[in-house]
């Protein structure tokens, strides 16, 4: 990047800036034509100049000039007008260049402010394209929260600048000097006073504003610093917890904190210094005009108009002088901001940008092989982990990287997915060197996987097909309103230099999955997450999440279905027992007297949880059952069971995690409210205290908890209420609740509970694992399998995908990589968060799937144990750096005595 | 059947029948009510042991693989307690418990059972008491055993 600031932003924006500065030099005559009126209007119609004779008159806009060679030109004669009426039409003028000369501030503001977005959008487009450009190994030395706080902080205040880079100076200069001359020409003395005021700032307060300069950057550095610290802190926040060093941070933090408010402090004593000074110098002007300028007008040599224009006009000196010296200030603050990110940005060895350009066409099959030639790498000590290291993998290859602990097989996987540089030597593709090769190449038709797993916030689809995500295949296709509003998205972008790729295109490069479309992508993500162990988990996450009713349309189509399919199911396999259907007119003894009650999901807070017993219409409805009462009494018997039971455990037991009806830290509370009810009647109990204990009966289960709370004729005077709740349901509660309906699909709860219907049977064993399978068995059935899965890949895997467990984010890592069916699969030591026999497992599915479809790509695998070498055609052996062994494992067993060593 | 039911039997085994009623009261209640049917099994010889299960109704089979397949060597019934050694010596299943006709049990989990030994020292006393009579009774047939075989 350019790094002086003015020329980058002349660069870019030159026409904008003359055109700005044309309008701003037009600004300036209703600007000027402003000052000379008053002076016209207190002479002329307030004091009487030139309507000495009663009934006078004067000529009102006569436009007439003198040109060289023609002559005198009158354009229009004007009018005559009285004293009164010129009075009216020389303050009507007034108002009118008033209104006139606020237009122009406001084209002007506008105009600056959209160039300085722009040009500040374009900066910033610039700094995360050299970020994406930046050589790997940049990386161990930069702090991401630094890049990120320059990026977004530290260029900020260039946006504000870079419209008024070059039309301040013009306009600010322009009015100084119209306000200057001005008084010259009223007075050339008293303008001989100002200029000289005037010089005095313009040279004494930029020299004083030097050391703020200085502060600035060290401001800036500092803060920089913190920042990137604070990252720190954020990312090692389980390190600090284990070795009890959070006090240390705590005093780095302060310590920083201290020098960035010294640093601060001492800014703002110069500032007001130098704004005390600069105030003062101003003032000055005016109180020499006061004295001198009244002085002469009381010799007669300068008459009171003259002497009113030229206080006016100075009081319009010292803000455009003011803001010029700012400008400066600002000019250079920005200028040194600038300099000191396109430093950070400036690295060696950035990578080409046609390495990266897009492309939308189909990549050809990488057909030649791939070759580590005479390669040499060592790590940032310089201890070598690669020597002089050559071999060859052809199309088709299948090849185990063996090597001792801590050798350069890791490496070798490295440098073949490009992500270390060799010292000397080279990976080569053919006749390039595999580093000169353009990313849409590599990117498309290599994939790589390693335990070193990186994600992205956002849900495991995103995730699993980000590495198919290189162009935007499929345009989206707009509405009307939408098809202008992605016009100006891609006018903006093109004139903030930005790339108008549409985000909201489908990017998904479906081809190079082995698929047609988004319809059929499950064919391919469906065997690829089988192959690596993650099905399970993933249709788990489905089962247990609610589906979206207008993406998952076939499930909620057929739920009527399923239900009925899984209740034959149960039947023949003798098992109708595990699940207790829920049933419009019946009690289900397996839920809770809550769910019993409601006989729906919830869908807002008014009737979840403790809301429920506070909704006052459905007190009404308990009330009008006589159900408060017995609930009342059901919540104290539970109070007094549950204190009875855990009142002596310490509030972090285990055992607490059975208690579902009250927190370890509610009891104590609990116990109060027992003592103080106790004997109360019903009757008398405060609306509250009957909310908290009516509260605790909604949790009751009796299979589960077998207190011994219900009788039949509470169960169905439970069912009654439920009845009466849903027949006088007022409107605002209605999109509160969704009813239970055997043939509805119900928003709002689990797949698993919709497909269910009902609650599992406490006390079955075996009985959730039996009746998931089942359930499983069905959906695959009714080919909703895939959907559920899509509902389990709605899931959000938080930043850095650390809401998975690292197994997970480790088996994803590797579904990413053989989901893209490429023709070199290079895999670097995967799954090391798994045990070895689930690695083994998972390495013959890999090896099996990526041959579905007749494909046969080269695998390059460095394997965690030396065991696994033995499903290869071809196996590599590294001691150390050296490659020392090379062919199949049988032959290796018998000849190679360090592979040997190896195995056993 | 309901916790109070559970807590009189629980009493009735003998590892629990000096312990006061409160206590088996709670540890009724941390526990799971598990039905099993006929020939399904409570768990399997070489399993790991998670659970003691006390027999509430019904009856089970106590089964041992040994070389010549498997040998039914003892059953169980109401108010017995099975599987309690693994979960008190960290030694997986000697042998399968299966269920002979519909069983119900309460399962205590060990992770529970070894708390309320933790935390209530009169049970733990109750047991090794147990135990104790157990081994001595064990001590003393293995002695009649080897002069029956002199």
């Amino acid at each position: 990047m350019e790094p002086s600031l003015l020329r980058y932003i002349w660069t870019h924006t030159w026409r904008q800036q003359l055109w700005i500065v044309a309008i701003v030099v037009l600004s300036m005559i209703p600007y000027y034509m402003s000052f000379d009126l008053p002076k016209l209007i207190v002479n002329g119609p307030i004091q009487g100049g030139g309507f000495e004779k009663p009934g006078a008159t004067q000529t009102f806009m006569n436009i007439a000039y003198d040109f060289p060679l023609i002559g005198h030109v009158e354009f229009f004669s004007g009018f005559q007008l009285g004293r009164e009426q010129m009075l009216l039409a020389l303050s009507m003028v007034f108002l009118l260049l008033v209104v006139i000369n606020g237009l122009f501030k406001l084209y002007i503001n506008t105009y600056k402010g959209r160039l300085g977005e722009r040009m500040l959008r374009r900066v910033r487009y610039q700094l995360v394209d050299l970020v994406l450009r930046f050589p790997i190994s940049h990386f161990k030395r930069v702090k991401s929260a630094e890049v990120a706080t320059m990026i977004k902080d530290e260029v900020e205040p260039m946006g504000g600048f870079i419209g008024d880079a070059f039309v301040q100076p013009v306009f600010l200069g322009g009015q100084a000097l119209t306000a200057l001359i001005f008084i010259m020409v009223q007075s050339f003395w008293l303008g001989l006073i100002a200029l000289a005021i005037v010089a005095v700032q313009i040279v004494l307060i930029p020299r004083m504003r030097r050391r703020l300069l200085v502060l600035g950057r060290e401001r800036q550095l500092t803060a920089r610093e913190l920042s990137g610290r604070v990252g720190e802190i954020v990312d090692g926040i389980g390190a600090i917890h284990i070795n009890d060093t959070s006090n240390f941070e705590r005093a780095d933090i302060a310590a920083r904190l201290g020098r960035i408010f010294k640093i601060r402090y001492d800014l703002y004593q110069w500032k007001f210094m130098v704004k005390f000074i600069n105030n003062f110098l101003a003032q000055i002007t005016p109180f020499l005009f006061y004295m001198i300028g009244g002085y002469l007008a009381l010799e007669g040599r300068l008459d009171v108009g003259q002497l009113v224009a030229v206080i006016a006009a100075y009081k319009d000196l010292p803000g455009p002088m003011k803001d010029l010296i700012d400008w400066d200030q600002m000019r250079q603050d920005v200028q040194v901001k600038y300099a000191q990110v396109v430093e950070q940005f400036t690295v060696d060895r950035m990578l080409e940008a046609k390495q990266q350009a897009i492309t939308l066409d189909a990549i050809s099959p990488m057909a030649g092989a791939l070759a580590a030639v005479n390669l040499t790498m060592h790590d940032d000590g310089g201890a070598p982990l690669v020597e002089h290291v050559s071999f060859e993998v052809h199309p088709g290859d299948h090849v185990a990287l063996v090597g001792t602990a801590a050798g350069g097989a890791d490496s070798l996987g490295e440098a073949f997915a490009r992500l270390t540089q060799p010292i000397s030597g080279r990976v080569t593709h053919g006749d390039s060197d595999l580093l000169d090769i353009s990313e849409s190449v590599t990117g498309r038709r290599m994939a790589y996987a390693s335990s070193d797993v990186s994600m992205f916030q956002g849900t495991l689809r995103d995730n699993l097909l980000y590495g198919l995500k290189h162009a935007p295949m499929r345009p989206k296709t707009y509405d009307e309103g939408g098809m202008t509003q992605r016009k100006w998205e891609i006018a903006e972008a093109r004139n903030a230099g930005n790339p108008d790729f549409d985000i909201l295109s489908d990017w998904i490069d479906y081809e190079s999955a082995g698929v047609k479309g988004p319809d059929d992508i499950y064919n391919a993500i469906r065997p690829v997450l089988e192959a690596v162990l993650l099905s399970r988990d993933v249709l788990d996450l489905g089962l247990r999440s609610p589906a979206h009713p207008a993406r998952h349309t076939k499930l909620v189509e057929h739920i009527g279905e399923l239900r009925s399919a899984l209740r034959a199911r149960l039947e023949k396999a003798d098992m109708s027992g595990m699940v207790v259907p829920f049933e419009p007119g019946s009690y289900n003894r397996e839920a809770t007297v809550g769910e019993n009650l409601l006989f729906g999901a919830a869908t807002g807070p008014e009737l979840r949880g403790k809301g429920l017993a506070e909704n006052p219409y459905f007190i009404s409805v308990l009330r009008e059952s006589g159900l408060g009462e017995r609930l009342y009494t059901m919540g104290l018997d539970i109070a007094e069971q549950a204190i009875e039971l855990f009142a002596d455990l310490p509030p972090d037991h285990p055992f607490f995690q059975q208690l579902a009806f009250m927190t370890p830290e509610e009891i104590p509370t609990f116990q109060a409210l027992l003592q103080k009810l106790k004997g109360k009647p019903f009757a008398s109990v405060s609306s509250d205290d009957r909310a908290a204990i009516i509260a605790l009966s909604f949790a009751y289960i009796e299979p589960r908890h077998r207190f011994g709370l219900l009788t039949d004729e509470l169960m169905k005077k439970i069912v009654d209420a439920r009845e009466a709740f849903y027949r006088n349901m007022p409107d605002d509660l209605k999109g509160a609740i969704e009813r239970y309906d055997p043939n509805r699909y119900t928003d709002a709860a689990s797949v698993m509970d919709n497909v269910l219907f009902g609650r599992l049977s406490h006390g079955q064993a075996d009985g959730a694992e039996r009746v998931r399978t089942m359930v499983c068995e069905i959906l695959d059935e009714y080919g909703v399998y895939d959907e559920v899965l899509d509902v389990g890949l709605s899931f959000n895997v938080g930043v850095g995908g650390r809401r998975l467990s690292g197994a997970q984010r480790q088996k994803l890592d590797l579904a990413r990589a053989i989901l893209k069916r490429s023709d070199f699969l290079i895999i670097n030591r995967p799954l090391l968060a798994l045990d070895s026999r689930t690695q083994d497992q998972i390495l013959r599915n890999v090896l099996e799937e990526v041959k579905r479809g007749d494909r046969n790509p080269a695998v390059l695998w460095v394997v965690s144990a030396p065991a696994m070498s033995q499903y290869f055609d071809r196996v590599l052996v590294f001691d150390g750096s050296h490659l020392v062994g090379d062919g199949t494992n049988e032959t290796l067993r018998s000849d190679n005595a360090i592979f040997k060593q190896l195995v056993s | 059947m309901m916790l109070k039911e559970e807590v009189g039997m629980l009493r009735q085994v003998p590892l629990f029948s000096g312990i006061e009623p409160a206590k088996l009261k709670l540890l009724a209640f941390t526990s799971d009510r598990v039905s099993y049917r006929d020939g399904q099994d409570l768990f399997r010889q070489g399993d790991e042991g998670d659970a003691a299960y006390v027999i509430l109704s019904g009856e089970a089979d106590i089964i041992v693989d040994s070389d010549a397949g498997p040998i039914t060597v003892a059953h169980v019934e109401p108010n017995s307690i099975v599987g309690e050694i693994a979960i008190l010596c960290d030694v997986s299943r000697t042998a399968t418990v299966r269920a002979r006709g519909p069983v119900e049990t309460l399962r205590i989990r060990k992770d529970h059972f070894l708390r309320m030994l933790r935390e209530f020292p009169e049970m733990t006393i109750e047991i090794v008491r147990v135990l104790a009579n157990r081994l001595s009774s064990t001590t003393a047939e293995l002695a009649e055993a080897k002069s029956n075989h002199h």
